[in-house]
């Protein structure tokens, strides 16, 4: 008689217990977060693959026969997604134009090895790819930006920059449709950050899956708003997809990485939390703000009360001045859309110039970012 | 001696000097050493630097957003910390934090 242990590993006999949950024939290889489940590889990527063509179906994102630019990183979410927008495409007949669109930013050795890794992927998934730069559009580098106007805030330019540079792109190639890798734990990340902010005027669409300024032509979506990131990692790494994997040397400001921590720590003792944030950012309505008119507050002539006297009030108690805040604007000196006069990209950069004297960059091999660590770390 | 392949990937190569695989030689007799143990002596010796080992573990286990994958199995499947290790086995621990 020879016991189960004697036997070379893959021979021994699946417990029913470690089977797939859903074909019950294979030995399941994860377990769901959302639910749970255990299944095997073959059923995994058919129910995340499903899901997804679920998602997509349900909020309408796509019409036949359009162009649709994906914002490409080279890291895995960008990647998974560029993968399986490929898949469904041509499994489910979208009829979609597929275009890989890539921001660099300017930052030495961050950036351009994930560039390289797109240029793969464009191989890889035979698809179009713009690679539009901070250097043509704002005549700034992400390393100059960093020199001049510290490290602490360089995700507040990257990401005013990143998100123009995205819609430029698109303009460029004639799209109007930009696709993001953002996921749930990213979309949880960023209800839970408004809130503690207090960002209530960010809040209420912050889980919108499909987002489009009035006035601009170019919408923007998020297939992967319901996808964990331990599915996305699991995917990519059973399917041996080539992704990019290193952390922008510029680390997320301390606020939304606490926020981060926080998050994944809840995760871990009750996984389905992502999707209840995302579930509670979703149904949240944010009750109107309480207006008061003049007249009224003198008590006479009601009727004379028009809405240019309303003002309204804050939280804080405070009320707002007067401004010709207005959607579909364009920018005064750049013409991208805003609802003020200067976009927020040209008022940041006329903030910049103002400073570029300062720092001479010039001739840094390891860009400036790393050199003003080096600084950093240096006591006299 | 136990002989297994540790795998540190999706960035956390980063607190071991770049080096992505590993082979790793326990002490102990087969049926003896958990995952547990596993953790700790990887922490020990893998590590490059003891200022990084909290990049790694966090409340005594392995750190939230580091995806643990024993023989390409996730290891929730597998009885985590408690699991017997073989020799042999592949232990792969990916950094899901970093870059999207």
């Amino acid at each position: 008689m020879s016991s189960s242990a004697d036997l070379p590993r893959k021979d021994r006999k699946i417990k029913p217990s470690a089977l797939c949950e859903l074909c019950h024939g294979r030995k399941a290889v994860m377990k769901r977060p959302k639910n749970l489940q255990k299944l095997c590889k073959e059923c995994f990527f058919l129910v995340f693959e499903t899901e997804i063509h679920n998602t997509i179906t349900s909020a309408k994102l796509f019409q036949k026969g359009e162009k649709v630019a994906i914002g490409a990183s080279g890291g895995k979410d960008s990647t998974v997604l560029a993968s399986i927008l490929k898949t469904l495409n041509e499994r489910y007949e979208y009829g979609l134009e597929l275009v890989l669109l890539s921001i660099d930013e300017g930052i030495k050795g961050y950036r351009d090895d994930s560039l390289a890794t797109v240029k793969r992927n464009q191989q890889q998934y035979e698809m179009e790819l713009e690679i539009v730069s901070y250097k043509e559009l704002y005549d700034w580098l992400m390393d100059e930006i960093v020199s001049c106007a510290g490290i602490r805030s360089s995700c507040t330019y990257c990401g005013v920059l990143r998100r123009q540079a995205l819609d430029r792109g698109a303009a460029k190639l004639g799209i109007h449709h930009v696709v993001t890798g953002h996921n749930a734990d990213d979309m949880a990340e960023t209800v839970l950050m408004n809130i503690l902010r207090g960002d209530t005027a960010r809040l209420e669409n912050s889980c919108s899956i499909l987002t489009q300024s009035s006035g601009s032509p170019i919408k923007r979506s998020k297939p992967f708003k319901y996808s964990y990131q331990k599915e996305i990692v699991l995917y990519a790494h059973y399917k041996k997809l080539d992704y990019f994997s290193t952390e922008c040397t510029y680390a997320p400001e301390a606020f939304r990485g606490t926020a981060r921590e926080l998050l994944k720590g809840l995760g871990a003792i009750r996984p389905s939390c992502i999707m209840d944030i995302i579930y509670s950012g979703e149904h949240f309505v944010l009750a109107q703000k309480k207006k008061v008119t003049k007249s009224y507050k003198n008590g006479r002539d009601k009727k004379a009360a028009t809405a240019e006297d309303e003002q309204e009030i804050n939280p804080d108690g405070s009320v707002a001045l007067k401004t010709t805040k207005r959607d579909g604007n364009t920018c005064e000196k750049c013409g991208y859309i805003t609802s003020n006069k200067i976009c927020k990209a040209c008022v940041l950069l006329a903030g910049l110039e103002a400073s570029r004297a300062k720092a001479s960059v010039d001739g840094s091999e390891e860009g400036a970012a790393k050199l003003g660590k080096t600084l950093e770390l240096l006591s006299f | 001696m136990i002989k297994v392949k540790v795998e540190f990937l999706g960035g956390l190569d980063v607190v071991s000097n770049g080096v992505r695989e590993h082979k790793v030689t326990l002490e102990g007799e087969e049926g003896q050493v958990t995952m547990k143990d596993l953790i700790d002596h990887v922490a020990k010796t893998v590590i490059c630097d003891a200022r990084d080992i909290p990049v790694f573990i966090q409340d005594d286990t392995v750190r939230a957003g580091i995806l643990v994958l024993i023989n390409d199995t996730d290891w929730e499947l597998e009885g985590m910390e408690d699991y017997v290790v073989e020799s042999g086995d592949v232990f792969t621990f990916t950094s899901t934090l970093h870059g999207g």
